[in-house]
């Protein structure tokens, strides 16, 4: 993984526009968190291959970045963006650490099924 | 520790094994005790990826399949079993299916002792799940041939509910093997260990107790 160039990032996001592309798109705090913090409250999701199209795809911000995706009937939205890396299988995968390095956020679009 | 025919050690994520049980499985296998773990995800789902990261979400399972192979191999477990589950998901799969594949593990091994997490007592939903599994399937066991069944919990609320663990080994002849175990999973204790090394340079007290120590709940069926 790779601090994002946003420049960069645009252009893959770009490149998978009008094509039909799984997503991957988590958010967590991790299982402990309620554990080692009692007030605090534990909440994540995620979804793996949901198969979407986006006419439009956008990375904003100055760091950590935010990216939406305008697909046909509504939108893929991240928060929290530090990280990407375009990967061997022609995966693009977003990623946001915090401040320990812990992965908090995930959105990763692919032309095909991730395993 | 008792000398065991085949000890069992049920788990859903690699290192899970190495926190609080891995100087037990290193004395049985220096006992030569058959050693079998069995493991239900490759913690997918991991938050730990090192500082910067050093991998991404995708390519984490297949370094922490080859940690925990690792990790055996540290211990001297012969027999790894990767069940093909996936993180996060362990209580959402069908009890029933969950329990049989336990119970064909026990029919297959014919261990003396199966160790788990306290179902209830075990924070995550992967270890609750695991180990409700694991109880279903020694329960449904007539009495007289069932497996001894030892326990870890670490819920806040453990001792207040369960009592003082019963069983604790004291594992500092193996505590090196245990630490090389616990190293062996890089990816999730990197950041851990540099916290640590100074206090286990200076045997600071409460992290040798906590290195030493492994404390087991002996599950109490209710026949």
């Amino acid at each position: 993984m790779e601090s994002v160039d946003i420049k960069k990032v645009q252009e893959i996001i770009n490149h998978f526009a009008g094509k039909d592309v799984y997503i991957y798109l988590e958010t967590t705090n991790g299982a402990y968190a309620s554990h080692h913090n009692q007030q605090f409250f534990s909440a994540g999701a995620y979804i793996r291959n949901a198969l979407v199209r986006y006419e439009l795809g956008k990375i904003t911000g100055n760091g950590p970045f935010r990216v939406g995706l305008k697909i046909d009937l509504g939108w893929v939205y991240a928060e929290g963006i530090t990280h990407y890396e375009f990967d061997e299988f022609g995966r693009l995968l977003m990623a946001g650490h915090d401040y320990n390095g812990k992965l908090a956020v995930a959105l990763e679009i692919s032309e095909t099924p991730f395993e | 520790m008792e000398k065991e025919r085949h000890v069992l050690v049920v788990f859903p994520h690699p290192d899970d094994e190495a926190f609080g049980v891995s100087g037990t499985i290193a004395t049985h296998v220096k006992n030569g005790t058959p050693v079998t773990y069995a493991c239900l995800t490759l913690g997918e789902m991991g938050r730990n990826m090192g500082n910067p990261p050093f991998t991404n979400r995708e390519n984490l399972p297949k370094i922490r399949k080859q940690e925990l192979k690792e990790a055996a191999r540290v211990l001297g477990i012969q027999d790894l079993r990767m069940l093909g589950f996936r993180d996060k998901t362990v209580e959402f799969e069908d009890d029933e299916m969950l329990s049989n594949v336990i119970s064909g593990l026990i029919e297959e091994l014919n261990p003396s002792l199966v160790i788990t997490f306290y179902p209830g007592y075990s924070v995550h939903p992967d270890h609750e799940a695991t180990g409700a599994a694991v109880v279903r399937a020694v329960g449904k066991m007539p009495k007289a041939v069932r497996p001894k069944l030892h326990c870890v919990a670490f819920s806040n609320d453990c001792v207040e509910k369960l009592g003082e663990a019963d069983i604790i080994n004291n594992i500092s002849p193996v505590a090196e093997t245990k630490l090389a175990a616990i190293k062996a999973h890089r990816s999730q204790t990197e950041t851990m260990f540099k916290d640590m090394e100074e206090k286990l340079k200076n045997q600071d007290p409460q992290i040798m107790v906590w290195v030493n120590n492994e404390r087991f709940w002996t599950y109490k069926f209710s026949d």
